[in-house]
């Protein structure tokens, strides 16, 4: 599904992400583990498009995304959401959804001027899909609320949804669970394994391990910005190298 | 007070609008009245464009008000220098608006944020610059004269108030309409989703690039026919057209009627516009009236008046809507959907 050959992003001096190989099978949940400053957040920018890596390359389904744009790279099937949840604010749940199946539809300002059939059927194709993502997630009930008055919770869903809503075949997940409470992130762990079960590849950066030991199919462990290990969580739990990298020695003390 | 707040958002609310407008002419003191509202029809097409490329797609081009005066000039220029009659320069002006606005935009929006700001600053000044230096075509610090007023073939006389006054009439609704059209579509979604963020707006999938050059190109469209269809009214224009100072008093505009919604632009226009004609006595001491009433406009409706009204409107509907709704009830849903995009053209 994500192959990842030898990949290196360096700014400056510093490398982010050193000479990380690793491939993530389709339809179950890779989690990415590491302490703060490990590469994470930029490994899922790199795989996102958002920048280009200095070495590597990236295989999705057998194609080779290396380099190319983030919207390109949505459109090939690989959804993000990011730390901190971006939405407005100041316009409802639903209206925040309807332009994330944008991207699957083909009308221009000339469908728009003279109010093509075109233009009818995809507006209405894109709020289906809002609907049906938003019931996904479970938050059907709020559609109309505005997003300045939902919790942290449904904003997170919101943000899935709208991953949701570009038809992804991957799905990058940046701390899904952070800032939210231990039994909402039972639901949301719920709701990680649902989208698995609907066909979708989740992967997922995470400190939460709970979460993640119970939930991840496949763990990879940065540090450094280079991969100290890789397997199911069970090989995770017991490996030294990771449970140093985690407790520390006395040079391991950057935050 | 519920049907209150629904005739504000409702078609008819718009339709009594334009009758209003209509007769206008006709209950206003005296002909100056009309022509100040004629100016602020065309400032407010200024502001539409305005809003397309801040409002919606999140923006700041502070060479707004230098696009405006592009258009201004391409009609002095091609009417006073080259005989051309004012439809075809007219047209020109809009064309000119495209071409430039392409260009300056694929230069431009490869910026960020405050960096675009601080970029299209420089360029409304090269703007004015241009204007006030290159005499041979511009005629310098001189302005241009005399310029030809829209040819009404027989029909109308457009050098006379009331029917520029129509005229300016029918391309402000014009330009509403493909407003209203382009923001609640697809294309105006996308718009918003660049607003709320770069990246969000690329990991849906959204080209940047093209779509903000396509924000832009429309904004500058109806800067330049703004300012092709003043110097059409005014029939004399001077570099003083490009100076900042119209960018910001556009900004004013759409802050104080809402901006990114619809009816912002105009209601603003039309309120400032309206008040510096009858606070002109206190002439420069006007700015100590003024400047109070937008610190607290901004303190208490930083969406401006449009914008605030709407969205306390919307809270309000989500209050009473019941907390779980069923999702079977598909024709409720969908007749909710029309509800809000009624309010949407509000």
């Amino acid at each position: 599904m994500l192959k990842i050959n030898n990949l290196t992003k360096r700014f400056g001096g510093l490398a982010a992400v050193n000479n990380v190989s690793v491939e993530f099978p389709a339809n179950q949940i890779n989690a990415i583990i590491g302490p703060n400053g490990a590469g994470k957040t930029t490994f899922f920018n790199l795989v996102a498009g958002a920048m280009p890596p200095t070495e590597g390359s990236i295989e999705f389904n057998g194609v080779d995304i290396t380099g190319l744009a983030p919207d390109r790279i949505a459109r090939l099937g690989v959804a993000r959401t990011f730390q901190t949840t971006m939405l407005f604010d100041k316009s409802t749940v639903l209206d925040n959804l309807i332009v994330g199946h944008r991207l699957r539809t083909q009308s221009r300002l000339w469908d728009v001027i003279i109010n093509s059939k075109r233009l009818r059927v995809e507006e209405e194709k894109c709020r289906a899909k809002a609907r049906e993502t938003l019931d996904f997630v479970g938050l059907s009930h709020i559609a109309d609320r505005y997003i300045a008055d939902i919790s942290q919770e449904e904003r997170k869903r919101v943000a899935f949804a709208l991953a949701m809503a570009t038809d992804p075949e991957l799905v990058l997940l940046d701390e899904p669970a952070g800032g939210i409470n231990p039994e909402e992130t039972v639901n949301l762990a719920a709701l990680i394994r649902k989208m698995v079960d609907h066909g979708i590849t989740v992967c997922l950066i995470e400190h939460k391990m709970d979460m993640i030991m119970s939930l991840a199919d496949k763990i990879l462990v940065l540090d450094h910005g280079e991969k100290i290990a890789e397997g199911t969580p069970d090989q995770i739990k017991n490996d030294p190298v990771v449970i140093e990298a985690y407790l520390g020695s006395d040079q391991d003390v950057e935050a | 007070m519920n049907r209150l707040v629904e005739f504000l958002v409702s078609p008819a609310m718009k339709i009594l609008l334009i009758a209003l407008a209509l007769v206008f002419p006709f209950v206003a003191g005296d002909e100056y009245q009309i022509y100040v509202m004629a100016l602020a029809f065309i400032w407010a097409i200024a502001a539409y464009g305005f809003n397309i490329i801040t409002g919606y797609c999140g923006q700041l081009n502070l060479a707004h008000g230098g696009f405006f005066a592009i258009g201004a000039y391409v009609v002095a220029i091609l009417t006073v220098d080259h005989g051309w009659a004012f439809w075809p320069a007219f047209v020109a002006s809009m064309v000119a608006g495209a071409v430039f606005g392409f260009l300056v935009g694929v230069v431009s929006l490869r910026l960020k944020e405050h960096y675009f700001a601080i970029f299209t600053l420089c360029v409304g000044y090269i703007i004015y610059l241009l204007l006030d230096k290159w005499e041979e075509v511009t005629h310098g610090s001189l302005g241009i004269i005399n310029i030809t007023p829209p040819e009404g073939f027989g029909l109308i006389d457009f050098t006379e108030t009331i029917p520029f006054y129509y005229l300016v009439l029918f391309f402000l609704v014009l330009a509403i309409w493909l407003c209203s059209r382009i923001s609640n579509s697809l294309v105006g979604r996308t718009f918003r989703a660049i607003r709320t963020s770069d990246d969000l707006a690329q990991s849906l999938g959204i080209n940047l690039m093209r779509n903000k050059v396509l924000a832009f190109v429309l904004s500058t469209v109806y800067a330049a026919g703004a300012g092709g269809l003043y110097a059409g009214v005014v029939r004399f224009i001077g570099p003083a057209e490009a100076e900042i100072q119209h960018t910001f008093d556009l900004i004013t505009y759409m802050l104080v009627g809402g901006i990114g919604t619809l009816m912002g632009p105009l209601l603003g226009t039309l309120i400032i516009m309206w008040l510096t004609q009858f606070l002109q006595s206190l002439e420069e001491y006007r700015m100590i009236v003024f400047g109070p009433l937008l610190v607290l406009l901004v303190i208490f409706f930083p969406m401006g008046i449009i914008g605030s009204f709407l969205s306390w409107r919307g809270r309000r509907a989500a209050r009473r809507s019941p907390a779980h709704k069923t999702l079977s009830r598909v024709t409720e849903d969908d007749q909710d959907d029309k509800n809000r995009e009624a309010g949407n053209n509000a």
